[in-house]
């Protein structure tokens, strides 16, 4: 052993402490990335703010040279580094060496910080015609605040700490945590988390200027764009990642971890529909800047929630107060400096006024004030617990019923203008204009309303998925009407095909999450051998049940025989894991995925003489969530590629 | 105020239904039961969702008491009784729970309100 | 004034967050708090001819402790109750939480019994009345029967000294 920590010394070994150099260096660069283009700005200095462009750009190399040094950590299974030798083992698979680098907390904050850095070093490429000082700020205050992540990584989670003795082997990465869903869900929620930063720095750069217009809005809506994009797919293959490696049934929980994800989305989206308004029309310049300003900030909200334990959540990583306190501190910085500068600057930022209620705009703004009251919904649903203890040290839970009556009456109004603020134009339209909305969406939804109600026995879920049915109406009319009845449908904007597939994505999704509400059903048992478990028409039947191992870890199989009306549909393969290496139980449900009806089996504890406790779960749409979701992702990268959103001086 | 006959209806309905429920009844008022009670090992979830043993035996207690005659409410209850207000995933609205039940309708319409009154007032530039 | 608004519920919020992070919130407090131990009729661990009932924690200070030899952390608490137990300040009382009798009796064979009494509550029963949420778990009662105080964790030396015993002391003189 002590021979081989020996050799060790020499080869691979440093690359540890490689990797932590550079985060020294980096430290020391990103504050001068923060504060030399800042000076520089504020003395109309040419050099310091080219400074900037260039720290930007080491920053970038340097943590992504320190966090290659931690990836090869982990690959060469060096188990001298703590971090690989509690997450990471020499037997795991090759992918799962490099997704449990941000399988935990140091290494996920370093994957974080080295996005928030890539983002900084894109500024400059695609920010040459930018008005030098604003850009400036903006690099200015994106080296700020990864100055202060790498201040947290460095103090309080140094993920290059060494281990003494060596241990033989590691302790390998939590079970749950081996999924391919799992291992691109962290990046793709971080780069939409610390994407918001970029609309974080040019508003806290606007404020500087004292200035905002058309041409900040369309620059900055881009990004906007790809971090909420990225967003949108990170939940959607988390809650997709929930659903079947939990296995509880259910696709979203409102578990204070999910819903720290979703409020970010809910302030972005509002975001990237102001950002339109201020683009076109130069109207609510303030409240664009506040809300790029809040969107980042409950990022970090997120954050430090899920790192703090704050809240009790199945997510959690490991916490840890001192790391809370951080964090913390970091976000009040960070969030109350912009926010104090917007209290001194508000005024200066110049927009237009007064705006029409039946006009593009006043739907927008409508769609604005429902995305934050629903944000807000969200928040006081996830927080007041904490909040109540914090004043009263009452104990008081919020769970789905809460949002259901709350959140869910405020999604629907803001569908219903969703459907019809499209159709119409800027400045100022008359409600005439809704004519062909009304008479083609109103014969649906009756339609729809009366076949639920009889068919599947709920007025509320005919409701439901009428106001889905209306809304995919009210975007088709509003396609037609760009393309002048679908005569040049090629040819029109990548902004305009995004438009109609996100807001069509948003009417499959809501579809399926109404279907699910109102129509899924599943029932416990506990089933000896040969008995079964009825669900909407679906027999289950426990057929065996089977021990066994597999490389790391022991297995109970039970083969579960579904049927409907004595026709066999599938057999499905459910499991109860042990890993001994981490002294850890987990449950592998067995899935039968279609477009309409999802049905799954779970087993849990039992034996042969009482039986085995087994979950039948009856789904009807349930992936209608996922591809709707996945849906408005894509319509946010396609939107991306439109030209009119790369440049367009004119409008200055 | 023909609702309220209806309502009145519904609820001597439901009271002359309780006594002898059926198994049938007993499972569909033990899920809706199960549905509002927080598995308080496994933190988020309803004990109807959870495969956590505790929530195991917290179902059969619920179908058992609802066996016994008691009414859903007075099951929630006696739950709350034991666990305090932590178990009920639907807050009740009390005192200190009034703030998050009505801020969200607050918000929505001051919202509206505002977007009503700053609605079509003339635009002063560009 | 109005763009005071949103730094003024900002740091609000913070102050709010900063008073969380000094809370547990796994720490639930007990609801029966000087309330009697609910009514229950159970089996001992050892005697399951013996029934066991509330009336058992009239007239002494009584140490409830819920374990089960499934539970990890007990593993950890047990030394510290059999110094408790040779001690033999406080009636010592177990609740042996859904787990069978023969793997519970081969637990406590192995790491020794502190407990005078086990109750064998194997379906939550006794566990669900008294609102225990996980084990160890362990409640101080008075002389009447009634709980005094609710305890979630690992029992340390350290809480053993410097909070539980004392109270279990006034108790005493009570």
């Amino acid at each position: 052993m002590i021979a081989c920590q020996h050799n060790q010394g020499y080869g691979p070994v440093m690359i540890a402490e490689l990797g932590h150099y550079l985060l020294i260096m980096a430290l020391f660069t990103a504050l001068a990335q923060g504060l030399m283009p800042l000076i520089g700005a504020h003395k109309k200095a040419e050099n310091f703010m080219l400074f900037g462009d260039r720290a930007a750009l080491i920053l970038f190399i340097l943590i992504a040279l320190s966090f290659l040094a931690l990836t090869i950590t982990f690959i060469t299974s060096d188990f001298s580094v703590k971090l690989a030798a509690s997450h990471s083992h020499s037997m795991k698979p090759f992918m799962y060496k490099i997704s449990g680098v941000w399988g935990n907390h140091e290494g996920s904050i370093l994957l974080w910080t080295l996005m928030l850095a890539l983002y900084a070093a894109l500024i400059p490429v695609f920010g040459t015609h930018l008005p030098k000082t604003l850009k400036a700020r903006a690099i200015g205050v994106q080296g700020l605040l990864t100055f202060g992540f790498l201040a947290f990584i460095l103090f309080t989670s140094n993920p290059f700490e060494r281990l003494n003795p060596v241990p033989a082997d590691g302790l390998g990465l939590n079970p749950l945590l081996q999924d391919p869903g799992l291992a691109i869900h962290p990046p793709m929620l971080y780069m939409g988390y610390v994407g918001f930063s970029v609309a974080f720095s040019f508003s806290v750069a606007a404020l500087l200027e004292g200035k905002v217009d058309a041409l900040w809005a369309q620059w900055l809506r881009p990004w906007v764009l790809a971090a909420w994009s990225f967003l949108t797919l990170g939940i959607m293959l988390g809650s997709l990642w929930a659903y079947y490696e939990l296995g509880w049934g259910g696709w979203w929980m409102w578990d204070p971890v999910e819903n720290v994800s979703f409020m970010p989305w809910l302030a972005g989206t509002a975001l990237l529909h102001s950002i339109m308004v201020l683009g076109t029309r130069h109207k609510l310049a303030n409240w664009t800047i506040l809300l790029g300003i809040s969107t980042f900030s409950l990022s970090l909200v997120g954050t430090f929630v899920v790192r703090s334990g704050v809240l009790v959540s199945v997510h959690s990583f490991a916490t840890d107060p001192e790391r809370g306190v951080f964090i913390l501190m970091l976000l009040m910085l960070a969030t109350g400096a912009a926010l104090t500068l917007y209290a001194l600057k508000a005024k200066t930022l110049k927009g237009a006024d007064g705006f029409e209620i039946v006009s593009r705009e006043g739907g927008l703004i409508l769609n604005n004030l429902l995305l934050i009251t629903a944000c807000a919904t969200v928040f006081l649903g996830t927080f007041y617990p904490l909040f109540m203890d914090a004043i009263t040290g009452d104990k008081i839970s919020v769970g789905k019923p809460y949002f259901d009556l709350t959140f869910a009456p405020i999604m629907l109004l803001l569908l219903l203008f969703m459907g019809a603020a499209p159709l119409l134009k800027w400045r100022k339209d008359t409600l005439q204009n809704l004519r062909r909305l009304f008479v083609y969406s109103l014969p649906i939804v009756l339609l729809i309303i009366l076949l639920v109600t009889i068919l599947g026995k709920s007025v509320l879920g005919g409701i439901g998925l009428a106001i889905a049915a209306y809304l995919a109406v009210g975007t088709i009319l509003a396609l037609a009407k760009k393309t002048q009845n679908f005569k040049r449908l090629s040819g029109q904007t990548a902004g305009t095909y995004g438009f109609v597939l996100a807001h069509l994505g948003v009417s499959i999704f809501t579809a399926g999450a109404v279907a699910m509400s109102v129509w899924a059903e599943d029932d416990i048992g506990r089933l000896k051998i040969g008995e079964s478990l009825n669900v909407a028409g679906y027999s289950f039947t426990l057929d065996r049940v089977a021990p066994g191992q597999r490389e790391n870890y022991q297995y109970l199989n039970a083969k579960v025989k579904v049927e409907k009306s004595g026709k066999p549909i599938k057999t499905l393969n459910t499991e109860q894991r042990f890993y001994p290496v981490r002294n850890m139980v987990t449950t592998e449900a067995g899935f039968h995925f279609t477009l309409g009806p999802t049905i799954f089996t779970a087993i849990s504890e039992g034996n042969s003489r009482d039986g085995w406790i087994i979950r039948a779960n009856y789904h009807p749409y349930v992936t209608w969530i996922w591809i709707g979701a996945l849906l408005m992702s894509l319509a946010g990268f396609i939107a991306l590629f439109d030209r009119r959103l790369r440049f367009r001086e004119d409008v200055i | 105020m023909r609702w309220l006959v209806v309502i009145i209806m519904i609820l001597s309905f439901s009271a002359s239904a309780i006594g002898q429920p059926s198994d049938v009844e007993v499972e569909m008022r033990a899920k809706e039961v199960g549905r509002s009670l927080r598995c308080v090992v496994c933190q988020n979830q309803s004990i109807d969702e959870s495969d956590a043993p505790l929530a195991v035996d917290m179902r059969e207690l619920v179908r058992n008491r609802l066996r016994e005659g008691d009414s859903n409410a007075e099951v929630i209850s006696y739950m709350r009784e034991r666990y305090g207000d932590y178990v009920l995933l639907k807050p009740p609205v009390q005192t200190n729970t009034y703030i998050l039940w009505l801020a969200p309708f607050i918000l929505l319409l001051a919202g509206l309100l505002w977007f009503f009154a700053n609605a079509g007032r003339k635009e002063e530039d560009t | 004034m109005r763009a005071l608004i949103p730094i003024a519920l900002f740091l609000l919020m913070g102050l709010a967050f900063a008073v969380g992070l000094t809370k547990d919130p796994k720490l639930l407090p007990s609801e029966l708090l000087n309330k009697p131990v609910p009514e229950f009729k159970l089996s001992e661990l050892y005697d399951e001819t013996e029934t066991l009932t509330q009336d058992m924690f009239k007239g002494k200070v009584s140490l409830i402790n819920v374990f089960g030899s499934w539970c990890v952390a007990c593993n950890i608490e047990h030394p510290v109750l059999m110094e408790i137990s040779k001690r033999g300040d406080v009636n010592l009382i177990g609740i042996d939480w859904r787990d069978t009798r023969p793997k519970a009796k081969a637990w406590l064979k192995k790491g020794g019994n502190p407990y005078r009494q086990i109750i064998f509550d194997n379906e939550s029963v006794l566990a669900i009345k008294l609102g225990v949420t996980g084990a160890p778990e362990s409640f101080i009662t008075d002389k009447k029967g009634h709980i005094r105080y609710k305890h979630v964790g690992v029992i340390t030396p350290r809480i053993w000294q410097e909070t539980l015993l004392p109270l279990v002391e006034t108790l005493k003189a009570e």
